[in-house]
């Protein structure tokens, strides 16, 4: 009788334990009302969602803000592996071909195939990883500008630097002239910012060569980047603390940075840490290496993908479609969440600046002409731990001395070491 | 079996009863302790291996690799480093956060001591600041930017001081670890001074004792024991160091991900997706605690409580 009992609560316990190693999820029926979730970070996304949710009560979204960028990925991963994954997230390109490797994204071509021509091919390439499959939406792109604060430029009678040896110079002149401030940071904690300076000198560091890949972490175009950082940081010319700290954000605020190499979000971000310094920034184009073959990268950029383990793909991937190509839904993402929009109809039609910039009335137009320079890139099922290394490296790069050049070796050598290590065959 | 419990209640329950009454705890530590490290054991023993470009549904799959994980991770040079690089911090940190402990237990225990509640409260305090807040706090005193000591200095016209250098930067985390633990480890060691018989003092004044040699030659003996469970205690937490590194790794270049062992278990399981070499990297630093704790148990057992036997 006592034995049972215990074999009772054995049983119990070890059924429990099942039920929350297989995560009970139920197939829904196509019928009736169904609950979607998102994972976004986007500011005030709720607001787009409501407008969905009012008009289409058989599939509510549910928005839920776990985490940012990686973070999100990292989150995605675990669930998908947990086997409790949500209906939609939003996730940055780079993080599509880990998130496709592992069998964690939908293939939606059946339902999103339709709006290819909604965007530009570049941008379009990333969601298919250049095969038939459609991984995500498109929603948000980061084409990469030079924003400054224009009254300490003509405080200092400084240029705007046009070319990158001009931004050199430029950032000499600025530290004879005021030896406490910098024209920017080389930042080793933002590897996508880095990543967006190489793509811009024509860098690529994956491709796919039939059946294997290619890792060119450590090609020319990086080198050339890395070497013209290694630089200014060598002759004290740019500050070398990390980007996103306290500190980082007190030096925009007291014009200890006059400058930001950054993407078309930048606004929000500025509005955000510096709100003092409104309507003392100016944008401009990003220094170039060849001034007549005007250039851009990608900072960011995200989009909307459905999950593999959602067992309501379709719903799932009509909102996705709807969010980021309807014009009011696209309409009200710029609106509430400040993002720049992927679908090409929606960039042309923006006319207002964002409220940071008032005093630069024809940002949006400018930032549609330099978002057509972008240069495209294709991203690595392991951008995670190329990022990983990029920061480790680099961080300690900068601490030994600030030779940069030795720091891409090792971000190659950790690249290609952990795909051959998860069985990938790489190439050259 | 039923009918035998039933008839036989004299001879056959004592047999069974013994075992009911061990379940409960039995079947809780088989399910969140045995489980979890047998798991975690046979992941070690696996990886993923992909086939093709691996952009495939189903192109990953699990595959038996045997040690190749534990080979792998001990030959690990960033591993190696980050070891040392524990030790190191823990040999600024243990001493100094146990020497002040002593330090203020003893004087709380002088008689002459005013304010006792109020400074035993003002030292436990800091202990109640979670780590990752409590490296916030600091990594904003520490930042060069942002510091008020740069400030003060500045004003004075001296040089800067940079404790997010590479060297700088053992003495900015064992720091925020003092200022933590230095009240909880006061506290133990101050209840073991409270329960040594007065007499024992009272005996050694009329001997003549000063109240220094009272300390250094009749508390501190009779303290050894505490002592001992607070270096162990703070031996562990030493290399299980993680909250405060991780949470200042974004303030400064001179903190990699893989700073300390448990970082790069972390990096590898959440960073790179890779359970299984996490989870070898995961069994080692658990065998090397053990040998560790119960190496030094034994050291010190036989110097500490060797009198009493």
């Amino acid at each position: 009788m006592r034995l049972d009992i215990a074999k009772k609560a054995l049983a119990l316990g070890l059924g429990l334990a099942l039920l929350a190693g297989c995560g009970g999820g139920t197939e829904q029926t196509a019928d009736g009302p169904v609950e979607l979730s998102f994972w976004a970070w986007a500011p005030d996304i709720d607001k787009v969602v409501d407008k969905w949710n009012a008009s289409h009560p058989d599939a509510k979204v549910v928005v839920s803000k776990q985490a940012q960028g990686d973070d999100l990925v990292t989150k995605l991963l675990t669930s998908a592996k947990g086997g409790n994954p949500p209906d939609l997230a939003q996730v940055e390109f780079q993080a599509l071909p880990t998130l496709v490797s592992n069998d964690v994204l939908a293939d939606i071509s059946e339902g999103a195939a339709a709006v290819k021509d909604k965007f530009a091919p570049g941008i379009w390439d990333q969601v298919t990883l250049g095969g038939s499959g459609v991984y995500a939406v498109p929603q948000d792109s980061g084409p990469m500008m030079f924003y400054y604060r224009a009254d300490l430029f003509e405080q200092y009678g400084l240029k705007v630097p046009t070319t990158w040896d001009e931004y050199a110079q430029t950032a000499r002149d600025l530290r004879a002239k005021a030896p406490d401030r910098f024209l920017g940071t080389f930042s080793a904690n933002d590897p996508g910012w880095f990543a967006g300076l190489v793509q811009q000198a024509g860098g690529s560091w994956w491709s796919v060569d039939g059946d294997a890949w290619k890792v060119s972490v450590d090609d020319a175009a990086t080198r050339k980047v890395a070497q013209y950082w290694s630089g200014l940081i060598a002759e004290g010319s740019i500050d070398k603390s990390p980007m996103y700290t306290p500190e980082w954000n007190k030096a925009l605020n007291d014009g200890v940075q006059i400058g930001w190499l950054s993407a078309v979000w930048a606004p929000g971000v500025l509005k955000g840490n510096a709100e003092g310094t409104a309507g003392k920034w100016a944008m401009a184009p990003m220094p170039q290496w060849d001034a007549a073959k005007p250039r851009t990268g990608n900072w960011g950029g995200s989009t909307t993908a459905v999950t593999a383990g959602s067992k309501k793909q379709k719903a799932a991937t009509e909102f996705a479609v709807w969010l980021n190509t309807d014009p009011a839904a696209v309409e009200l993402l710029v609106k509430e969440s400040g993002i720049y929009p992927a679908a090409t109809s929606a960039q042309e039609a923006q006319s207002q600046p964002p409220s940071f910039f008032a005093n630069q009335p024809d940002f949006y137009s400018q930032a549609a002409k330099i978002a057509a320079t972008s240069s495209g890139f294709t991203w690595g099922p392991n951008v995670n731990v190329t990022y990983t290394a990029y920061k480790n490296a680099m961080g300690e790069a900068i601490s030994s001395g600030g030779d940069l050049v030795p720091a891409l070796a090792k971000m190659q050598a950790a690249t290609v070491d952990d795909m051959k290590a998860n069985g990938f065959t790489v190439g050259g | 079996m039923t009918t035998r419990v039933s008839s036989g209640r004299g001879g056959a329950a004592p047999k069974v009863a013994p075992y009911a009454f061990v379940a409960p705890a039995v079947v809780l530590f088989l399910l969140v302790f045995a489980l979890p490290i047998a798991y975690t054991v046979y992941l070690s023993l696996f990886r993923t291996e992909v086939k093709g470009l691996g952009l495939g549904k189903g192109s990953r799959s699990e595959v038996f690799v045997g040690l190749d994980n534990y080979v792998r991770a001990l030959t690990d040079s960033e591993l190696g480093a980050g070891a040392l690089r524990v030790l190191g911090y823990g040999a600024i940190l243990v001493p100094t956060m146990l020497g002040l402990a002593l330090v203020f237990a003893l004087l709380l225990d002088e008689d002459r001591v005013r304010a006792r509640g109020f400074s035993r409260i003002a030292i436990f305090l800091p202990y109640a600041v979670p780590g990752v807040i409590a490296s916030l706090l600091w990594g904003f005193l520490y930042l060069p930017g942002t510091s008020p000591l740069n400030q003060a200095l500045r004003e004075l016209s001296l040089q800067d001081v940079n404790l997010l250098s590479p060297t700088g930067i053992y003495f900015a985390l064992a720091n925020i670890a003092v200022w933590g633990g230095v009240g909880y480890n006061m506290v133990v060691l101050y209840t073991a001074l409270r329960s040594i018989p007065r007499d024992l003092y009272e005996a050694a004044r009329i001997d003549g004792c000063t109240p220094w040699q009272v300390a250094v030659r009749i508390k501190v003996p009779l303290l050894a024991p505490a002592l001992v469970l607070t270096s162990l205690f703070s031996i562990i937490a030493t290399l299980q160091v993680f909250a405060e590194p991780t949470t200042l790794a974004p303030l400064t270049n001179s903190l990699s991900l893989t700073w300390t062992p448990l970082m790069k278990v972390y990096q590898d399981a959440f960073g790179r997706g890779d359970l299984y070499s996490a989870a070898a990297t995961s069994v080692l630093i658990a065998l090397a605690m053990f040998v560790i704790s119960f190496g030094l148990l034994r050291v010190t057992r036989s110097r500490a409580f060797g009198g009493e036997r």
